[in-house]
């Protein structure tokens, strides 16, 4: 009798766990968003944005809806890559929980051609792209529609130290002359560019194609490259074998890169304006030297096309509360929480008239240049190949300094064909 | 499991038993007993691990990518051609096997040695184990960014320590140097382990009767130590071997492939989750996991015949 007793305590106790465990595995999968006595919860995927900007935009619009939703923030990986693979994993297995999506530009047409967005129409549409810059909103629009709201937007300066170089070059080759004029002075002379295998790689290369006036793709599954693709891939392994190559150049991302030029290496920095306001905090004496002026170009008194980049915002296909997602995307991304964005987590406005606002001048002495910019600034590939198309990119350019000028165009065309396919591997 | 073994009732008494069918419905409810507690773990076992191999091998048979749902189909081996007939997937086989043969015949002898240090330690025993065992404790992505860190030129000191003018991680044959340290340091612990276990296996007094005998400390680790631990050492070669060739997060963190280190793993996450190509990202899978079985099935082999003949010559 008391061998019975004992078996079924244990098979109770393991019918217990075993619930436990199933209950915790179903609720980590479950936690839709939930509305509760009428006012929505809406979700918004984002990147973290650690100034607190996004969080007090969330909070403002929460407020400014009456009672009619509650916008919750889920912050994402910190780089791109990660921060998709999480989405479109979600999104593929349709999480209603996911209302707003912080969708980095190069996104859109994946996203949309998935049928993972709700596209922008009407009124919503209007509002969102009334006094918008034109670049950013072609960021966000596929096959003639727009899916995002551009929220903000962002483009590579030249930043450069006015101790060592007097008048800022305008031109690539200028730019490496005096890069190698200053190294046989024995001077600091590194010009700091993200050259790893990965996004970077591809923006880089992307600026340079168009700013010798061709373009990567020529639509959403023809390859364009040419006499453009061959100069663009020229720049980049002369860089790669001047002396004003950081010897690191080819494991370089964004941070690194502002490193170099804090520590005083460099000479010239190609880099978003997030390298300014860490200088300041970590490099004063560096920050004192640090100029800034228009991305170099390819061809002189032709300026550059530099490559954009920022955020949109959609709103998910698999949300639950679509249209008060539209309207509290419209809210997040209006004039007020844009400039609070620029002013307080230094991300560029998209609304134009922004850039006229007197607030922006002192933390943002660069604005019009960013302006200017962003008026000729290039768009990556917009297809919803575009991971492929990227990965293709880097695998044939890198490293820079291994280019093969003659076999290069051949090499991005074959991985490029590879990729617009599908098949094959990269 | 005391209470397990006082179950069954001694077998003269139930022979001696007047009624059998109470026993033989005790045995079929210890049966059922048994197969209840066993049900979940075999049932999460098929969730975790057969399910997803069957889903990968259907996968890896259609034309199926996350971003173009409509656009699935099965399209038989087409997949398998198109890994099989790419140069980019031999490369990666090339530079995998490079990464595996290197570190595991590296840490096989450092592991050796190291398992000599933890058998013959007379004092302290227990620390030496421990401390002998930290490496394999970090994690190996946290491992792999401190190797990371110390190598490159702009973090690092070992550039300046081996006053070298170029970063270590922009160039090919340096960056395998690298990886193949890292996953030294990382797993030799590992396998002095598995060798320690075989060690302990060996009686003294054959090293006593050879020392009698005359024979070198040398002679005495060849003739002896080395033909008895011989299972021990396939054992550990098999495990550190397989686990080689998947090798990921060194790689990953290190160079992320670049400089000709792509191995097959990070091939097959490039498909998967960069390019949502499942389709093809799931026949390099399937491949990774094919050569993973054909090496575990020879090295079975060899270790099946040599216990085979340290029977016959017993």
């Amino acid at each position: 009798m008391q061998e019975g007793k004992l078996v079924g305590w244990k098979v109770g106790l393991a019918v217990l766990v075993l619930a436990g465990l199933g209950g915790g595995l179903l609720a980590g999968c479950g936690g839709s968003s939930a509305s509760s006595g009428g006012r929505a919860t809406l979700t918004w995927y984002v990147f973290p944005e650690h100034s607190g900007a996004f969080t007090q935009a969330a909070a403002d619009c929460t407020r400014a809806s009456g009672g009619r939703y509650t916008i919750a923030i889920q912050t994402l990986p910190s780089d791109a890559d990660s921060q998709r693979q999480q989405l479109v994993r979600r999104l593929a297995a349709k999480d209603s929980s996911i209302d707003i999506i912080g969708m980095d530009v190069t996104w859109t047409a994946e996203f949309a051609e998935a049928g993972w967005i709700l596209p922008w129409t009407g009124t919503a549409a209007q509002q969102v792209t009334t006094g918008t810059l034109a670049v950013p909103i072609q960021t966000a629009t596929y096959k003639g529609r727009l899916y995002g709201a551009p929220a903000n937007s962002n483009t590579q300066l030249l930043w450069y130290r006015k101790d060592l170089v007097p008048k800022p070059p305008q031109t690539w080759a200028e730019m490496i002359s005096m890069a190698t004029a200053l190294a046989r002075q024995g001077k600091p002379h590194y010009i700091e560019i993200q050259g790893k295998q990965y996004e970077g790689l591809t923006v880089w290369f992307n600026t340079l194609v168009n700013s010798a006036g061709g373009t990567i793709l020529s639509g959403p599954t023809t390859v364009s490259l040419g006499a453009p693709a061959q100069v663009a891939a020229g720049v980049m392994k002369q860089l790669a074998s001047s002396p004003g190559a950081d010897p690191s150049l080819s494991n370089q991302q964004e941070d690194q890169n502002r490193l170099g030029f804090e520590n005083g290496t460099a000479a010239f920095e190609l880099n978003y304006p997030f390298v300014y306001p860490s200088a300041q905090m970590n490099a004063p004496k560096i920050f004192a030297q640090m100029g800034y002026t228009l991305y170099p170009a390819i061809i002189a008194g032709k300026p550059a096309r530099v490559t954009i980049g920022g955020l949109n915002l959609a709103v998910s296909a698999y949300s639950a509360h679509s249209a008060d997602a539209f309207a509290a995307a419209a809210c997040l991304r209006n004039a007020a929480h844009q400039k609070v964005a620029a002013i307080k987590g230094g991300l560029p406005p998209t609304l134009s008239a922004l850039y006229d606002d007197p607030g922006l001048a002192k933390p943002y002495p660069f604005h019009q240049l960013i302006k200017e910019q962003l008026a000729t600034a290039s768009v990556r590939p917009q297809t919803p190949l575009y991971s492929d198309v990227s990965l293709g990119i880097q695998k044939s350019l890198s490293p820079p300094g291994a280019i093969n000028p003659r076999a290069v165009l051949g090499n991005l065309e074959s991985e490029l064909k590879l990729a617009l396919s599908s098949g094959g591997l990269i | 499991m005391s209470d397990a073994a006082a179950v069954p009732a001694p077998p003269t008494a139930r022979a001696a038993d007047p009624r059998p069918r109470r026993v033989t419905e005790r045995v079929r409810s210890e049966r059922r007993l048994a197969w209840m507690l066993c049900g979940p773990a075999v049932f999460v076992m098929l969730a975790v691990t057969v399910y997803p191999i069957v889903y990968a091998i259907w996968l890896s048979l259609h034309r199926s990518d996350l971003r173009f749902p409509a656009a699935s189909k099965f399209i038989g081996l087409a997949n398998y051609g198109h890994v099989l007939s790419s140069s980019l997937w031999w490369a990666d086989v090339g530079h995998t096997l490079i990464i595996a043969v290197f570190s595991v015949s590296i840490e096989l002898v450092l592991g050796m040695g190291l398992a000599l240090v933890m058998h013959r330690a007379i004092f302290g025993r227990g620390v030496v184990r421990a401390v002998a065992l930290i490496p394999y404790g970090i994690v190996t992505v946290v491992a792999a960014f401190a190797w990371r860190y110390a190598w490159a030129a702009d973090s690092g000191f070992v550039p300046k320590l081996l006053g070298l003018n170029y970063d270590p991680l922009t160039r090919e044959f340096s960056s395998y140097v690298v990886i193949i340290l890292t996953e030294v340091w990382k797993t030799t612990p590992f396998m002095a382990l598995l060798l320690l276990a075989g060690l302990a296996l060996v009686p003294d007094e054959l090293h006593e009767a050879a020392k009698v005998d005359g024979a070198t400390a040398w002679q005495r680790f060849v003739r002896i130590t080395l033909p008895l631990i011989r299972p021990a050492i396939l054992v550990a070669l098999l495990f550190r071997t397989l686990d080689a060739v998947r090798v990921f997060d060194t790689v990953f963190i290190e160079t992320a492939g670049q400089n000709k280190t792509e191995t097959v793993s990070i091939l097959g996450y490039n498909q998967l989750l960069n390019r949502l190509n499942l389709g093809l990202g799931s026949a390099v899978s399937v491949l990774v996991f094919a050569m993973v079985a054909l090496l575990a099935f020879l090295f079975i082999k060899v270790l099946g015949t040599s216990l085979a003949q340290q029977r016959g010559e017993k």
